[in-house]
Order: structure tokens, then sequence, then C-alpha cells
């Protein structure tokens, strides 16, 4: 992996903040798979580039994105986690999530965390605190915390380990057992 | 949710009664990805030893169909990539031209009722019209089920939509699935299992079937399923000389949610930009002004789309300065285009016909918008610079709107054309 991992489990976070409904096709629009660039790295640039000009620039390792409802909605491309991953993103916090975009995100070991008070509340910049064990997410500048249904145990294996690929390599199956 | 569709699919492949927001490990009976999704899928395999093999090549399949034939030296280097592994694997691949996934894979006989099928794109739920469960999925999870034949499955909460009444022309599926989008929201079915039943079922054909189960995923749903009836059961002893045990919900079966429909009584409808649950009645949205008119794409690219759009296109020619795109969905639809003489009122009417291709859906290639360009379109999505410039627009409706809507110039009820009254 060749970065240090203080803890993947429990971490803070700058927050950049997004509303309802940001489909994958807002995340990377779609012509860029099949236009002169198809690496990750080439898209890298066009993250969110009609929602939030100059996000690849701004965003830091181990910011948080902050969301609405049904956020991934849309194709089943996973360069958009894969992405956000990339560019350093740590978690992300909505209201609801799209499925397609949850199962991805959770592959990638990139946490997708349901919640309906810090969405509310968090404004750009605010300082997000996550701890995926209990299940708990803070907004420290507006002095807010909420629970969120913790994830199952496989599952944060899974994260944990940086997603379901490396834990397949580490495990040698699908944390679920393969019969 | 005993006594769905969804629970008698899952709990046979599970071996045992599931029940919803459990997780299962279950074989996958079809996996297959396109040109957008193998790439990653690849990739992943690639990086991971543990993973760089196929369980059973004979349930795996490649589509070339994002991008086809070629626009770009990139997307050349990626379909040459997806023939090599395929070759390497033994997995079936359909190469340039042969058809979308969603299309070709029914078309061939690869999907049966009661198979999971996972797809590494968000529209293989088109396939639940031929009682299977088939949901998309990311490049991660179709490599994963490449290599081991596996995958996992949270259980899904079931919603029964309850469809009355009878479909009648120039109504199609399309609508049907616009207005329960509108009705429910984009959000509205996400993780959920969508079951039509009830009368109006039967009159509604496979193909318009495949359109309304298609844009579930629109909602949010995991799957959209429709039963086997007499009508399927035709549709697959017609093209393959088989009958496939039929999969009906039971009477008493318990749905999380139920929603009624009434076919009878729907209006032709629109989404309009800037979403998908933006729906409304076309009347409501009449007289939009016109560039370019997409008939197509997984959605819209079957025979009886086309068909739809020659009866009213017989009716006129497309306006001057509207560009008219007919791409049919598979090779078969296009030969059976041109047999029926489709083909030539197409081209005399003014469309241009080209091969097999998701095309300008994606915004890939024939026939992109631009800045501040409106497109009527038979695809699935009207998000922001989907098919163009980030100013261009897209409405999204049936193909008898589209074709209506190309000799006028503007947003137009087809019943100005053909059936209504």
């Amino acid at each position: 992996m060749g970065v240090v991992r203080i803890s993947v489990l429990k971490f803070a976070g700058r927050a950049w903040v997004f509303g309802d409904n940001i489909s994958t096709d807002h995340i990377i629009s779609g012509k860029y798979k099949f236009g002169s660039i198809s690496t990750l790295e080439g898209m890298l640039p066009h993250l969110f580039e009609e929602v939030k000009p100059g996000f690849h620039e701004k965003v830091r390792e181990g910011d948080v994105v902050v969301a609405g409802r049904n956020f991934g909605m849309g194709s089943s491309r996973e360069h958009a986690p894969a992405l956000l991953k990339m560019a350093g993103v740590r978690a992300i916090i909505a209201k609801s999530f799209a499925r397609i975009f949850y199962r991805n995100a959770i592959n990638l070991g990139l946490p997708p965390i349901e919640a309906t008070l810090i969405p509310e509340v968090t404004e750009e910049g605010d300082t997000i605190e996550v701890s995926l064990i209990e299940g708990k997410v803070c907004n420290v500048d507006k002095d807010l915390c909420e629970n969120f249904r913790p994830f199952p145990n496989e599952i944060l294996k899974v994260i944990a380990e940086g997603g379901i690929v490396a834990y397949i390599k580490n495990h040698g199956g699908l944390p679920w057992g393969t019969g | 949710m005993e006594g769905t569709l969804t629970h008698k699919i899952l709990s046979r492949k599970a071996g045992r009664a599931v029940s919803p927001g459990e997780i299962i490990v279950v074989d996958v009976d079809l996996a297959y990805a396109h040109d957008g999704t193998a790439p990653l899928a690849i990739k992943v395999m690639e990086e991971s030893r543990t993973l760089m093999k196929v369980a059973d090549p004979e349930k795996v399949a490649l589509v070339i169909d994002h991008a086809s034939p070629p626009p770009t030296v990139a997307a050349a280097t990626v379909h040459r990539q997806m023939r090599e592994f395929a070759r390497r694997f033994g997995v079936k691949l359909f190469d340039v031209g042969e058809g979308i996934c969603h299309q070709v894979i029914p078309e061939s006989g690869l999907v049966k009722p009661g198979m999971v099928v996972l797809g590494a794109d968000s529209h293989t739920v088109t396939l639940g019209a031929f009682t299977a469960f088939a949901t998309g999925v990311g490049s991660t999870d179709i490599a994963v089920a490449f290599a081991t034949g596996k995958t996992w499955l949270k259980v899904p909460d079931t919603v029964k939509v309850e469809l009355q009444g009878t479909l009648e022309e120039p109504l199609m599926g399309k609508d049907v699935i616009l207005k329960l989008i509108g009705e429910v929201t984009a959000s509205g079915l996400t993780y959920k299992a969508v079951e039509f039943v009830g009368e109006g079922v039967r009159t509604i054909s496979v193909a318009s079937r495949m359109t309304i189960s298609n844009m579930t995923v629109e909602a949010g749903a995991k799957a959209g399923i429709f039963p086997t009836d007499g009508k399927l059961i035709s549709w697959y002893e017609e093209r393959f000389g088989y009958s496939p045990k039929p999969i009906q919900p039971e009477d008493n079966a318990s749905y999380e949610e139920e929603l009624n429909l009434n076919l009878s009584n729907l209006e032709p409808q629109v989404a309009a930009p800037p979403n998908v649950d933006n729906v409304h009645p076309v009347s409501e949205v009449e007289g939009v002004e016109v560039d370019q008119v997409f008939i197509g794409s997984c959605t819209n690219g079957r025979f009886e789309d086309f068909l739809m759009a020659a009866k009213i296109l017989k009716r006129g020619r497309v306006r001057q300065g509207v560009r008219c795109v007919a791409i049919p969905a598979s090779r078969r639809v296009y030969i059976d285009l041109i047999r029926s003489g489709i083909a030539e009122m197409l081209a005399n009417a003014g469309c241009v016909l080209a091969h097999s291709t998701c095309g300008p859906c994606i915004g890939a290639h024939l026939g992109l918008l631009a800045e501040g360009e409106v497109a009527v379109s038979t695809t699935n999505r009207n998000f922001t610079g989907r098919m163009g410039h980030k100013d261009s627009k897209v409405y999204l409706v049936s193909p008898a709107t589209a074709a209506a809507s190309a000799i006028t110039g503007r947003l137009t009820d087809p019943r100005e054309f053909i059936g209504g009254g």
C-alpha cells in the first residue's frame, strides 16, 4: 500500500459538502472513459469538475465528503469511488447512498456512512470525526455527534484491509466464506 | 417477502428460506461486463494473483458496446485487451457491432428464469423481464464473480407494483416506467426488488417489459422482475424451441410495500432535465424545441421501438434542422429492420441509421450535443451533460414520442399522429 495507516477505523478529516442526488456522472463524467484519457490518473483532474470546480487541486489526504440523499446514483462506474479514494477522500457521510455505489465503495475500502444530522449541519471545511467501530460521527466545529448503525464485522474487516481485493489476497477468499 | 419472485429465486440459490436484510453468498449463473467496466475488472484481476482466473468460462461474457467501433485510440486499446482476456480464459466475447450487452445476452439465450445474474452495468436489471434476479455491480464485484463464480448479496425488501388495465398504442413500456419513477422518485426504490404483477402484465410485450425492468434502477432498485407467463414462454419457444419452467409469485405472497398503476388511463410521459424523476405528461411540456432525436439504447433499441417510430414517421418526415439518430440495440434487430423494410422507411424519413452501439446515450459518439442544444431521447438518463456539453438538455421519452417530436421539431404528444382520440 505504501502509506502508513494511522487508523482506518477512527479518523478525522476536513469536510467537502454536496447536496442531494450527486450522480456518478457528477463525480466523473462518463465521457472521460472513452475519450483520449482512460486511466484513473488521467481522469483525476475531472473529479467533480461540474459541481465543485477545482476540487482535485484543493482536496487533501484524509478529507471527507458530506452529502445529502442518494449519493452516487446512476451508473455502476467504479471509477467514481476509486477516484475519490485516489484523491485522498477517507469516507463519505451522506443521508443515503445509491446501492451500486455503496457496494463499490465498500469493495474499495472507502466507508460509506449513512447519517441524518451531520449532513444537515455541516459546512464546507468543518472537521468531521468518525469512529467506524463505535458507529459514531461528529462535527467538531458544530459540537454535534450522531450514531450510525455500525458495519457488520465482515464489512469492517474489508474496510480495514483496504478493500475486497486486498482482503482476498490476504485471506484467500471472501469474508463470508465461499462454501 | 415469502412467496415473492425474489424470495423464490434467492431461497433456491441459497438452499434455504432467506429473509430481507441478511447477507447470503450465492453461485452466480451469469456474469458480464462491457468496455466501460471490463478494463477496471481486468486490472483488479491482474493485480491479484488469487483472482487471475475464471471459475467457469461458460458463465462469463464480455461485450463491446459502449464505444463501438472504437472512436478513439484509447477505446481501441481497451477492446483489444478484452479480446485478449476472452481468448485467454475461453469466455464468450460479443465483439464490435453485435449489440448492447443487455440485448445480446437474452437474444443469445444466455439468461433463463430463476437465474442470478450480475452485470458490471447498472442497467443489468433489464434481465428481470426474463424472471431472473439480475443486478448491476461495479468492476471489483464482477472481477470477484468472474474469478470465484460467487457473490455476496444482501437480501432486499420486495415491492409489488400491481399493473391494472391495458397498455394501448401509442403507449409503451417507457411511459409505464417513467410514470412509476415520477411517483416514487429517483431514490424511492433504493435497495429494493420490484416485482410487476397483475392483469396488466399480459398486455405488455417482452420488449416493453425489458424497458420497464431496465429503468427500475433509475429509482434505485436492485432488481425489477416480471413473472414467467405465457408471453415469456412463447418468446423462448419461438427463438430457442425451449420452454422455461415458469416462476410465479404465490397468490398470498407478502410484500414490504405495494403500489398500483393503471395502464388504461396513462398518458405519454417525459422526464425533463436534469433528473429522471422530473416526470410530466408530454402534453404539459409540449413545444420545447428539439435539436436532436435519438431512438435506441438498451432502454429502447428493440424491433417494436423502431416499428412504432416508423409508423409515426410514415406520416411525415424529420423536420429540417433536426437530426434524428436511430441505433438498433443489436445486430439481430438491425437485420430485422432491414428485412422488414423499416430501415428504408426510417432512412427515407430522414433518420441516420447506425450500427449497434450505446452511442450517444453516454456521450461517447454518434450524436453529441453542443452548448444549449436539446435532445429528445429514448435513453435512460438526463443528467447534466450526459449526452454532450454541460449546458445541453436531455428529455427522456418513448420511441413514439421521439418520432412525433422528430417530425414537428418540438416535444410532441404522439397521439397527434397515432392512436389516442
